[in-house]
């Protein structure tokens, strides 16, 4: 199985979103860098929108990902209540 | 035409010989010495001596080397490529009829100088 | 506290909203298609239902113009911020600014040239999914150029080597590199385009470039660099996914396309990673404090990553891109020797070079075991003596270029075990010699001669006297190049002596 990863920008926006992917993906390996966060995990990685918005206290849309989104790995499958990201091998 | 197009295609030679005033285009590199960084590139009259190549243009680049001084181009120990086919220079007669045409690569073997640090560099 | 989520209001889920708000197209009755759609027939690529494009995003126009707005405006309070607290002081060295420099003359030029390129497919595929997200592409990478000149201008009041930069990346000679690269994309037919850069280049290859220069802007200090190119990132993440699901969607399409789709990965991962030369000097030399080899990042975003991507791609009797052996087998050479041609061509480039010093060469040594101290640190010990007596090396000569990627022959046979010897490869076409650094240049060449027999190479448009004169001086004029500003070491620069001064030294 191949890793998926996602690379977030290491701001307040995006502490709830690595938190939610934390309590919802098992195995999944957090990386902090310089000025950015990557979590990554083997084959795929799932961010539940129900999980953010009750972490941040609001309705919150995957769309918004995209505002501390630097770089990821997989194929995407996103719809309102979850952004997706896995391999087909 | 190998190129796959929408209607025609022009051929556009863009470094034709007769763009050069006269002159053709010749390369020169120098086998393993890579502090020269590249082959070099020059604008010579076809009808140049091969010598005048070897006394007045390559150590305008060379000189750049220090194994350039020990090179002795007069007892064989210089090995010679044209376009990729090992040859004998005639350095009294010219480069075309040497077989240095337009474009032509001339590359030049010193197999007992070693460069820096002796390893090719 | 949990927020009751079940109080969402109903709404179409956003796969339908995104199929209404994005296929409004239709087929036209009074003029035939093929006509409306002259483009995208004739690459020899089949398409039977433009219906089975997706886009994973789900981007409509609405959502499209709120999320780039709120980009926009977190971006320029931090740039304002950045020019208001002088923060051209805090970077680590001024010999950064190079890095900065090479970003807006060889980069920058391209963004702009993605962006027309996005919009001239968005016009020419008949399928309207695509044309949507193409336009959405196009328009994102006009934001990119605008704001990296935007960014950058705030260095330009301050530092030599980036007025110019539009003016360069069409005239000086190693910009020819990244120009031809995109010239060659964007003449290319729309899937060509789509293959090259929204795949080879926007997936492949694009963690390659923008991590170095962010992570590199991050390490040294540049808050205004890491926030535009965080702002970029955030769009390259649609965009890598626009380049895999087009992929996808050529491979499913029809069987016929498998050949061509590999033909193009093959030549562009090439033709890409030529460019990324410059990145790889950029990371292992241009930052006083490096994040990461190009080494390392090769390893990391190629040999993992883009391996699981192909694992993915199998399926459809696509492989690794044939280069990737050669790629491989240069990671500890690249640098060095792009670096050294720098080094010794500065005269001639709008931004300025250096020798290593201790500490950096004891980092190189550790990063390439195998190769920093056998081969290059001889070189610049040597250089390094012949400063010390006041004899910094520049050459005059020009070098041979290659007819393809247009660099400079400065590679060597690395996979043949002969690391020192420059590679040399030729044919011959309608009569002409035709050079190359290569086989894989050569094929690309042997592929549609036509095509690359028209390569604007400047060294040779310099000896055909289209340059401004036959001397560096007036060369230097007709670029733009002021000399003793732009070009030359960073040691004696103005740069260097204003950073000085600002550091309150000498």
């Amino acid at each position: 199985m191949s890793k998926v990863f996602l690379a977030l920008q290491a701001i307040e926006e995006s502490r709830a979103i690595i938190e939610a992917i934390i309590k919802d993906n098992p195995d999944v390996e957090v990386e902090n860098q310089t000025a950015m966060t990557k979590v990554s995990a083997e084959g795929k990685l799932v961010i539940n929108a129900p999980t953010v918005s009750d972490l941040i206290g609001r309705e919150w849309d995957p769309q918004e990902l995209q505002l501390v989104l630097i770089t990821l790995a997989g194929n995407v499958d996103e719809d309102y209540d979850h952004f997706t990201i896995y391999w087909d091998n | 035409m190998a190129i796959i197009t929408v209607g025609e295609y022009p051929l556009n030679m863009m470094d034709s010989v007769d763009k050069f005033h006269g002159n053709q285009l010749v390369y020169v590199g120098w086998d393993n010495h890579r502090l020269i960084n590249s082959a070099m590139t020059f604008p010579l009259p076809p009808e140049m001596p091969f010598g005048a190549l070897v006394s007045e243009v390559m150590p305008s680049c060379y000189k750049d080397h220090p194994d350039f001084e020990k090179v002795n181009f007069e007892d064989g120990s210089v090995l010679w490529s044209l376009n990729g086919e090992s040859f004998t220079p005639d350095f009294s007669k010219s480069l075309i009829e040497n077989g240095v045409d337009h474009k032509s690569l001339i590359r030049f073997d010193t197999p007992n100088l070693k460069g820096l640090n002796g390893v090719g560099m | 506290m949990t927020m009751n989520t079940q109080k969402r209001k109903k709404r179409l889920n956003m796969k339908d909203k995104y199929k209404h708000m994005t296929r409004l197209g239709w087929d036209t009755t009074y003029q035939d298609m093929d006509d409306v759609f002259p483009k995208d027939k004739f690459e020899g690529i089949v398409i039977h239902d433009w219906e089975g494009w997706e886009d994973p995003f789900r981007m409509t126009m609405d959502s499209y113009w709120k999320y780039q707005g709120e980009k926009d405006k977190k971006l320029y309070a931090i740039i304002d911020a950045f020019a208001q607290n002088n923060g051209q002081k805090n970077i680590t060295d001024a010999r950064y600014v190079s890095a900065l420099k090479l970003f807006l003359t060889g980069v920058s030029p391209l963004e702009y040239q993605a962006h027309r390129g996005f919009a001239d497919i968005a016009r020419n595929f008949r399928g309207d999914g695509p044309r949507v997200a193409c336009q959405m592409q196009a328009i994102d990478e006009l934001r990119h150029v605008q704001t990296q000149v935007h960014t950058l201008s705030h260095y330009n009041k301050y530092f030599n080597g980036f007025s110019e930069f539009a003016h360069w990346h069409d005239r000086v000679w190693y910009l020819s590199v990244p120009k031809s690269f995109f010239d060659d994309a964007r003449t290319a037919g729309p899937f060509e385009f789509m293959i090259a850069i929204g795949f080879s280049f926007e997936y492949v290859l694009t963690n390659l470039l923008f991590v170095p220069f962010m992570s590199g802007a991050a390490f040294n200090g540049d808050m205004a660099t890491v926030t535009f190119g965080f702002s970029a990132q955030s769009d390259e993440a649609r965009h890598m996914t626009l380049g895999l699901q087009a992929i996808k969607f050529l491979l499913e399409q029809d069987p016929a396309n498998v050949p061509i789709v590999q033909g193009w990965i093959d030549k562009w991962t090439w033709r890409g990673y030529k460019v990324l030369g410059l990145v790889s000097m950029m990371m292992d030399y241009m930052l006083p404090e490096s994040p990461q080899s190009w080494k390392e990042a090769w390893e990391l975003y190629f040999e993992e990553n883009t391996i699981a991507l192909f694992k993915d791609l199998e399926r459809y009797g696509i492989t690794v891109p044939d280069c990737a052996a050669t790629v491989s087998a240069e990671k500890d050479h690249l640098s060095h020797q792009i670096w050294m041609t720098f080094y010794t061509h500065a005269a001639a480039a709008p931004f300025h070079t250096w020798l290593p010093d201790e500490k950096k060469m004891d980092w190189l040594s550790e990063k390439y075991p195998d190769t920093f101290d056998k081969y290059y640190r001889p070189v610049y010990e040597h250089w390094g003596k012949l400063e010390k007596e006041g004899k910094r090396y520049y050459s005059e000569m020009l070098p041979q270029l290659c007819q393809t990627c247009q660099i400079p022959m400065l590679y060597t046979e690395v996979e043949a075990g002969k690391p020192t010897q420059i590679a040399h490869r030729q044919t011959k076409f309608n009569s002409e010699r035709f050079h190359f650094c290569s086989d894989h240049c050569k094929d690309i060449f042997e592929n549609e001669p036509e095509k690359y027999v028209q390569s604007w190479l400047p060294v040779h448009q310099i000896f055909q006297g289209n340059c401004g004169g036959s001397t560096l001086p007036e060369v230097l004029k007709w670029y733009k190049v002021e000399f003793g500003q732009d070009n030359l070491d960073y040691v004696g620069s103005p740069d260097q002596k204003m950073w000085k001064e600002w550091k309150g030294e000498e």
